[in-house]
């Protein structure tokens, strides 16, 4: 535990709807070690968005702790809380978040934009990561000249620019068809062998078999916190030619 | 972020809908050019008027003769000729306000040069009629003392006149014929453009009074030695209207009139008539810019309009950007960017509506327009100001929205 990169302690939210107080997390006690691959998983109402929007800086908690890579987050001002977005998380949605008619290019650079980093600086490593996922003769293109599988992609780029300790993905493959999606978790897995800690969110067992270990919400507390046992190898199944069936 | 990159951005989103924001624009170009068009036409208004009092002579008072009761009849102004030389001259000595006096006396006749000829105005004039009216020769010589007292058939001419009877010739020493009396130019005078009335005042031929009296206007009273008019020039300094006060009680004393009696000459303050003008015209320059500036008002809520939809519209981008590490204050300044981009791109189209609407009206209403820097630079200030002004609610509030809500926008 000593190394956890993330480390939540009794974590409540509650939002006032009217005048009642709803507990969106009643005391979420979880660890992450670095390296790890995490499937956050449940019903909606589960309490796992509001979950990941904690650990993803996006929000504060009501009450009880969070530290990511030892720091305490729960201590932090908006703007403490924006760079550590900034230069800690990488973020991957389920509609992308691309901007509309920029270039692949000029998406990727955007963390470094507001990181503060020179112009020839933020153009080289977006290159390099654009190459890295697959997209260098793609860098020119809006986002509306891109398919789906490869928007992704770019926003994968965009989360690994700054070089982030931890990517968190929202339904990363909510949006795409079955292929798309188990080139997008290949994506991820290679990521993860490479050292990188990434948490997901999803509804989809089969995607979560791709992680290595699945934490089910309900109600605002963990109900389940197992090791996969069969984790899915998505390059396997690509060169297998099959994907496997998606769950509706 | 560096603003350069927030301008890039800035321009982008403005491009995205460009129509809109041209129209978004077009309110404060109205604004800016219809506030640079006003100021140049109430300037040039003004500039007119000071231009009059420059060429009128400054503290510049003359007394014409006034109405004057005959058994009973009251006669208008002008309808007889009750002021003298002398009258001029004891003003000077008298009145201790006054710098200088002068009398003259006013005709027309046909002048002939060689083979031209041009009908003009001809004034009988002493030396001090030019002290009065500031009026410089600009070659040649004034009148010697006897070309005044043994009237002399000598003559200063106007620059209109000269140029109608000489062309591009210099007129000094020429001869010329005045009701076919001959005269020598001994002087061109200054330029000294319309007067007040619109008229060209350098279209004139200044002879000495004597020798108009004598030779031309052929007075039947010549030993009175009417004049027609007494030019009044009051010390730098003096009080006009205190001036103006002691000329009247001198000349009453002079022309013995009873008290109680009608004033048989009429003092006429023209620097003061003149300067009411300016005021006026002052005020109708605020007036005209100030009307403007409403709409430089409205474009400016039509900027604030146009960015609060803006920021609705892009509630997504604006979660995202906060998302990867867009800090309130870097949201805040790139919404303000762009409003302050809208508004300074239309000040600067609205200079150039601005230009081409003062030159139009200088050229088809005829008035005069005067540009001046100072309501360029204080249009497109305001202009700039305004971006700020009305960008701030719409990019605060986008600054304040929350990421998590902002992402989820649909």
């Amino acid at each position: 535990m000593a190394d956890a990169l993330i480390q939540t302690t009794d974590l409540v939210k509650e939002y006032l709807v009217g005048e009642q107080t709803v507990a969106a997390l009643r005391g979420i006690s979880v660890s992450i070690e670095k390296g790890e691959f995490v499937a956050v998983m449940g019903p909606s109402g589960s309490g796992k968005s509001t979950f990941m929007n904690l650990i993803g800086c996006l929000d504060s908690a009501t009450r009880g702790d969070y530290v990511l890579a030892g720091e305490r987050i729960s201590a932090l001002s908006g703007d403490a809380l924006a760079a550590i977005r900034n230069k800690r998380i990488g973020f991957v949605f389920q509609q992308f978040n691309l901007l509309p008619r920029t270039s692949a290019l000029d998406n990727v650079e955007l963390p470094l934009l507001y990181g503060g980093v020179p112009a020839a600086e933020r153009h080289e490593r977006a290159k390099k990561r654009l190459a890295e996922v697959g997209l260098a003769d793609r860098m020119d293109h809006h986002p509306a000249q891109l398919s789906g599988g490869q928007q992704q992609r770019v926003a994968i780029a965009r989360a690994l620019i700054n070089n982030p300790v931890l990517i968190l993905a929202d339904e990363p493959t909510g949006a795409l068809d079955s292929r798309t999606s188990v080139e997008v978790m290949a994506l991820l897995q290679q990521l993860n062998r490479d050292g990188m800690t990434v948490v997901m969110v999803t509804h989809e067992q089969d995607i979560a078999a791709f992680a290595r270990r699945n934490i089910h919400f309900r109600d605002g507390l963990v109900v389940e916190d197992h090791p996969v046992p069969k984790i899915n190898d998505a390059e396997a199944m690509l060169r297998r030619g099959r994907a496997p069936a998606k769950v509706a | 972020m560096d603003l350069l990159a927030t301008l890039r951005i800035a321009l982008r989103a403005l491009k995205v809908n460009k129509l809109r924001s041209v129209l978004t624009m077009l309110g404060i170009i109205i604004g800016v050019g219809a506030v640079i068009t006003m100021i140049a036409v109430g300037g040039g208004a003004q500039a007119r008027v000071e231009e009059q009092i420059k060429s009128l002579g400054s503290n510049l008072m003359i007394i014409v003769p006034g109405s004057t009761t005959s058994s009973g009849v009251r006669l208008g102004g002008s309808s007889a000729q009750t002021l003298t030389e002398d009258d001029a001259w004891s003003i000077t000595r008298e009145v201790h306000e006054v710098q200088v006096s002068a009398p003259s006396s006013r005709g027309s006749g046909q002048i002939v040069a060689g083979n031209s000829n041009w009908s003009t105005v001809i004034q009988g004039v002493t030396p001090e009629y030019l002290e009065v009216r500031d009026w410089p020769i600009v070659s040649g010589r004034g009148f010697e003392p006897q070309e005044i007292s043994g009237a002399g058939k000598v003559a200063l001419i106007g620059q209109s006149a000269a140029k109608q009877l000489f062309g591009d010739a210099d007129p000094v020493d020429q001869q010329i014929r005045i009701r076919k009396v001959p005269f020598t130019i001994v002087g061109v005078l200054d330029k000294k453009g319309q007067s007040m009335m619109g008229q060209d005042q350098d279209d004139v031929v200044l002879v000495p009074l004597t020798t108009a009296r004598n030779r031309l206007f052929g007075n039947p009273q010549g030993k009175l030695r009417r004049v027609g008019v007494i030019s009044v020039k009051v010390r730098d300094g003096q009080n006009m209207k205190e001036a103006e006060d002691r000329i009247r009680e001198l000349m009453r004393q002079r022309h013995k009139l009873q008290p109680g009696a009608d004033d048989d000459f009429t003092i006429r303050n023209l620097t003061e008539i003149l300067q009411a003008q300016e005021a006026s015209s002052k005020v109708l320059t605020l007036l005209l810019a100030a009307v403007a500036s409403v709409s430089l008002l409205v474009g400016g809520i039509g900027i604030m309009n146009i960015m609060l939809v803006s920021v609705t519209e892009r509630t997504r981008e604006i979660g995202l950007r906060m998302a990867v590490g867009a800090r309130a204050g870097d949201i805040l300044k790139q919404f303000l960017v762009e409003a302050v981009t809208l508004s300074l791109i239309g000040g600067l189209l609205g200079i150039a509506f601005g230009l081409g609407g003062s030159l139009a009206i200088g050229e088809f209403a005829g008035w005069r327009t005067s540009l001046s820097p100072e309501s360029v630079v204080l249009a497109v200030g305001f202009a700039a100001a305004i971006g700020i002004f009305f960008g701030f609610y719409p990019a605060r509030k986008a600054s304040r929205l929350s990421p998590i809500e902002a992402l989820r926008y649909e």
